[in-house]
């Protein structure tokens, strides 16, 4: 029973289990002293402490996940903490030990100065120089003679990171919404920094507020309903009225609506439409092209990664922990969404020409992909997800990253005809993207095979049969496009005047190595990880 | 000991894998390291011989468990060596007549520019060979049996900027294939049947299986048999296979590689014993190509091509050996080994001469050479009586037991069989006195290059000399001392199934008659090529000599009876693919690409639609949520 949303009139003292919450609390003190150091630290030393202090909180963060899941956390150990508001268990702390490995890469690709030409003399990387000021204005010109950098996208994401944390960890509808705007609000703002572009930027944040908005008021709304249903906002509290279980405390106030599936069944399907939004499902997938192809591309990557992952770990605990009782109402119409998906994303992607827009399709389908482990309601359809995720976060993060070093007079250079030959001109960069794009597509041998094999034969057990028959052909499709691309990067003359690859810094060649790594080793040797997925598959109550 | 097996493989695996990799640094000194590495091969082998030798005939095997290649259940297949009396014999083949044809190569490769490349693929095909001779189940001798069928493709096909040699590497390999297929197919007959490939087990309990499965695994063995060995009916390659350097013709395609047949159906000789129709059918194959092999080599003007149609009917002779079950066995290793030498001696002396004579390989532009390369005439002249069975040769012993044998078949196919052993004999001294006479007496016949050169014959170097003469000596005496106490029948007995054979005529009779055959093929060569001038440009011949110069219409057959109608089902195949596949996929695409362009669209960049968009959505998942439970 949460203690938080039953307290009449007395507020209990808080009990708080630091210890099991410290990942989270790490990361969000961290983004608060990152915001001292921006009001207090003169701005030549802004840049380095605050990679430091990042990289470093995001490393101890890592070693408390480890730490969790080694004490037992993981499995026998697991618990509810912060008196009935988050659960450590399994998934959470997977789910967290990725995204925190996520955050730690994307520092990297944040804090990259070597590709932006030099302006005046300073170092600069791919973001505004003042947000503030209007594109094209005297402001910004002042401010980029003047080498402004904003130092504050560091705390910005360690505050969406906190947020993503807890999203998949929230137990209560509540701490599901607090923490779906906390990742949210610094994302809008990642969104509209991008120096190049400034104003496709900016129009990119308003639209993704705007319609992440729309998508958060759908979920309060739900999340009202949900509580007219069962008077409570914890999710086995939720799961224990849905089941028949006589509720303990009966709010007088909520007599007329307790019980009735009415409310129920609409504040269900509000709440999972709020969080398919986050995962860009369709029909609720359009702001995806638009924010990825505006957005500062090391944010696309990051946001792109993580982002899926935080909104499918929350997606997977709604489900599993709370609305296990109403499945057969949900099954159909996630199978919808899930077709829906796979066949929109692959379908769409093939006519376009932007390489961010052909992976923001290529994004929906896997969300598709992805909800078919997720509809396979069966320890292995959890163990699946969670897999895809940690496979498909790296190459997302890698093949946005390869996009950022392909560059012309203009910025990056991300029209597909301007990719032609690159092949010839850099071999490397272009096998490695090469090797990305297989692992999308799920060639053997990379991580992305392996991701999908477990996810749809999950889906095949648990009887989806029809699903995992669409996600194949939706995979030939997206193939094709894939493929596409490397025909395009090997097999044509490279154009006059073409963009140049521009030699990264050892932070962008690191991460690299990082995600072809896991990439290589997803594919190659999964059966370890497909183990720890599966012993984290298993949901705390 | 047994861990010297696996050193005896990897040393030229070792040398073909750095040589590969080394690149251009490596091609000063990459031929002694080739040479070296087959040497060291071949000591390793002379180690574990005498090793072998102070144990009893039992317990003379040695065995090596690398490791478990491939563990799935039932299915085991071990990286797993096995060294007995029989491999043992291939093995002292292989690596002492590979190290001197390493030997022979520094001299006659000394002016290719890829010569690093040439040594890597010897040595390739060295450790391949080993593997095929030394694997303990018939999954590693097919992994030996594909890699030397790789060398020699690569070898074949060596001088690939002739589009010839180039060719013949490809005819190579393809007709091989056939071969494979049906060592491929033999496997999978043996796993189903056995449950396992590894020798002992299938060999042992070979007796419990029925006859008709061990029919279909035997003529699948001797399918694969044909092709490696350039039997008929899949002889069509060996020919060609002579646009290869010299060296590898002595090596792969006289001495070692294509007997690899003979080795497979001795090695199998418990399946074959099971399935007498499938004896029956190799006693047939190897009387055919016999016959077939020599009269190829009555005909050709090329001296590798005669030598080569020579190679085909020797290894017909070890066929049908083989065919004959435990008379024929031992006498098959025994012509097998014995030919290594002095077929690989032949070919090396061919080279030689090539190599004085602008790379000249038609004989009729030769003659008189025998005071120019003395070397080289005494070590062919002698390799020559060899092979023709001249009383106390090393041929004279093994191919009189094989007719021998042949006759103690008993019954009308003993007088056949018999007939056509002796029948051989005296074409296989014809052909070889036309070389000889043809090269090295007469009139001298030479001519100008292309270039217009004149040809120098002289002598080669000693690199070169130096293996003609060891092989030589192994051509005059191998012969003599394997039969001496009957050393070779009782080295290889505890492994290979032996039996006297009773015979109509006595040994005696058959060397009798052999000789005067001998005499009698040597007699008309001699008619024919050595008292006659020789004419410069061959005469149109009767039908059968026209025939037996286009290899008995070998080519025509093939052509007529695969090529041309592959040909059809291939155009017929593309025709389908392109209209119907191509059809179904090109409009698939078509129609994705329509509607993706249609649905992309609905993109439009406007917030207010998007989130018309997400309303709609949620509308229908409220909707279907709530039909669900109303229906």
């Amino acid at each position: 029973m949460n203690s938080w949303t039953h307290a009449q009139g007395v507020l209990e003292t808080p009990q708080f289990e630091w210890v099991a919450l410290s990942p989270t609390l790490i990361v969000v003190g961290a983004a608060v002293l990152g915001v001292l150091i921006e009001a207090f630290a003169p701005r030549r030393y802004r840049y380095g402490s605050q990679v430091v202090l990042a990289v470093l909180a995001l490393a101890v963060a890592f070693a408390a996940v480890v730490g969790l899941a080694a004490n037992g956390h993981a499995g026998a150990e697991a618990q509810i903490a912060g008196m009935g508001a988050l659960a450590v268990d399994g998934p959470t702390l997977f789910l967290q030990g990725v995204l925190l490995l996520i955050g730690f890469v994307s520092v990297f690709l944040f804090a990259e100065r070597r590709l932006e030409p030099a302006e005046h003399g300073r170092a600069v990387d791919s973001f505004a120089a003042q947000a503030a000021a209007t594109p094209g204005g005297t402001a910004e010109k002042l401010a980029v003679r003047s080498g402004y950098t904003t130092t504050e996208i560091f705390p910005l994401m360690l505050f969406a990171l906190g947020g993503m944390l807890l999203f998949p960890a929230a137990n209560d509808l509540l701490i599901l919404f607090i923490a779906l705007e906390v990742l949210s609000l610094p994302l809008y703002l990642l969104c509209a920094l991008a120096r190049r572009r400034r104003l496709l930027s900016q129009e990119a944040a308003v639209k993704y507020f705007l319609l992440g908005a729309f998508a958060s008021a759908f979920l309060l709304f739900g999340i009202a309903l949900l509580y007219g249903y069962a008077g409570t906002l914890s999710y086995a509290g939720i799961a224990d009225v849905i089941s028949g279980a006589p509720s303990s405390q009966v709010d007088p106030g909520l007599a007329a609506t307790m019980g009735n599936d009415a409310y129920l069944l609409i504040g269900g399907a509000l709440v999972i439409m709020g969080l398919l939004f986050k995962v860009g499902a369709v029909p609720f997938h359009m702001w995806t092209p638009d924010v990825y192809q505006g957005a500062p591309t090391p944010v696309t990557g990051f946001m792109a990664a993580a982002t899926k992952v935080a909104a499918f770990g929350a997606l997977l605990r709604l489900l599993y922990v709370t609305l296990p009782g109403m499945r057969w109402d949900w099954e159909p119409v996630l199978w919808g969404v899930a077709i829906a998906s796979m066949l929109a994303g692959a379908v769409i992607a093939i006519t376009q020409t932007d390489v961010k827009r052909l992976l923001a399709y290529s994004s929906i389908a896997h969300a598709g992909f992805i909800l078919a482990g997720v509809v396979a309601v069966s320890p292995e359809g959890v163990s699946s997800v969670l897999f895809y995720l940690a496979a498909y976060s790296f190459v997302t993060l890698g093949a946005f990253a390869v996009i950022t070093l392909v560059r012309d007079g203009d910025g990056e250079a991300t029209h597909l005809s301007k990719w032609a030959g690159l092949g010839r001109r850099s071999p490397l960069l272009a096998g490695v993207f090469a090797l990305f794009l297989l692992a999308f597509a799920g060639i053997p041998l990379t991580s992305g095979f392996a991701g999908k094999f477990a996810v749809f034969r999950a889906a095949a057990d648990s009887g989806a049969m029809p699903l995992v028959i669409v996600g194949v052909i939706a995979s030939a499709i997206a193939a094709f496009f894939y493929v596409r691309v490397i025909v395009l990067m090997f097999f044509s003359e490279p154009q006059p005047g073409g963009p140049s690859v521009v030699v990264p810094s050892l932070m962008t060649t690191s991460m690299l190595g990082v995600s072809v790594v896991a990439t290589v080793v997803l594919g190659v040797a999964p059966q370890y990880f497909l183990d720890l997925a599966g012993q984290a598959g298993v949901f705390v109550r | 000991m047994e861990s010297l097996i696996g050193l005896l493989v990897a040393a030229p695996l070792l040398g073909a894998a750095v040589l590969l990799v080394g690149g251009r640094r490596l091609d000063r000194f990459g031929h002694w390291l080739a040479t070296g590495l087959a040497a060291l091969s071949f000591t390793f082998a002379a180690v574990l011989f005498f090793d072998m030798l102070g144990r009893e005939g039992a317990d003379r095997a040695l065995s090596q468990h690398l490791y478990s290649w491939v563990p799935v259940a039932d299915f085991q297949a071990d990286i797993a060596f096995q060294l007995d009396q029989l491999s043992m014999t291939f093995v002292l083949l292989i690596t002492s007549v590979g190290t001197l044809i390493h030997l022979y190569s520094i001299g006659y490769m000394e002016h290719d520019v890829r010569r690093r490349r040439f040594f890597a693929y010897l040595n390739l095909f060295l450790a391949a060979m080993l593997v095929l001779v030394l694997a303990d189940n018939y999954l590693l001798l097919y992994v030996g049996w594909e890699g030397v069928g790789l060398a020699s493709f690569l070898l074949i096909g060596f001088w690939q900027h002739k589009p010839s040699a180039a060719t013949a590497a490809k005819k190579a390999f393809v007709v091989n294939r056939v071969g494979d297929i049906g060592l491929a197919i033999a496997i999978f007959l043996m796993f189903s049947t056995f449950g396992t490939f590894a020798f002992g087990p299938v060999l042992g309990s070979a007796e419990q299986a029925s006859e008709g499965t061990l029919t279909a695994i035997g003529l699948m063995l001797l399918l694969a048999a044909c092709g490696k060995s350039a039997q008929v009916p899949l002889q069509s390659w060996l020919g060609d296979a002579m646009e290869g350097p010299t060296p590898v013709s002595a090596l792969i395609h006289a001495a070692t590689m294509v007997t690899a047949g003979v080795y497979l159906v001795v090695r199998s000789g418990a399946i074959f014993d099971g399935a007498p129709d499938a004896q029956t059918v190799v006693v047939i194959v190897g009387a055919v190509t016999l016959l077939f092999g020599a009269i190829v080599g009555c005909a050709k003007d090329d001296i590798k091509k005669a030598l080569a149609g020579s190679t085909m009917s020797q290894i017909g002779y070890m066929m049908l050996a083989t065919g004959l079950g435990p008379i024929g066995y031992v006498f098959a290793i025994m012509h097998l080994v014995t030919h290594g030498f002095f077929k690989a001696g032949l070919f090396l002396g061919a080279g030689s001469v090539m190599h004085g004579m602008n790379d000249e390989v038609d004989m009729r532009r030769y003659g008189g050479l025998r005071k120019y390369m003395p070397v080289t005439f005494v070590t062919f002249g002698l390799g020559y009586l060899a092979i023709i069975g001249f009383p106390y040769l090393s041929g004279f012993f093994s191919k009189d037991e094989i007719i021998y044998a042949a006759f103690a078949k008993g019954g009308t196919e003993g007088w056949i069989l018999g007939g056509v052993t002796l029948l051989g004999a005296a074409l296989t001294a014809f052909y070889m006195t036309r070389i000889m006479l043809l090269t090295f007496f007469g009139e001298k016949r030479w001519q100008r290059d292309a270039e217009g050169n004149e040809p120098h014959p002289h002598e080669s170097p000693k690199s070169m000399t130096i293996p003609m003469i060891v092989l030589a000596v192994g051509s005059v005496g191998a012969g003599f001392f394997f039969n001496l106490n009957h050393n070779f029948v009782d080295w290889l007995s505890p492994v290979v199934p032996t039996a006297d054979g009773d015979s109509p005529i006595s040994h005696g009779m058959v060397s009798v008659a052999a000789t005067v055959l001998m005499l009698v093929g040597v007699g008309a060569a001699w008619l024919q090529y050595g008292r006659r001038p020789v004419p410069e440009v061959a005469p149109t011949g009767r039908w059968i000599t026209r025939a037996a110069r286009r290899d008995l219409l070998q080519d025509d057959f093939n052509h007529a009876a695969f090529v041309t109608p592959g040909n059809y089902l291939t155009r017929g195949l593309v025709y389908v693919d392109h209209k119907l596949v191509d059809g179904v996929v090109n409009g698939t695409a078509a129609m994705f690409g329509g509607l993706s362009g249609r649905l992309r669209k609905t993109q439009n960049g406007f917030a207010r639609s998007y989130a018309a968009s997400m309303f709609g959505g949620a509308a229908i998942l409220i909707a279907v949520t709530l039909l669900m439970r109303a229906v």
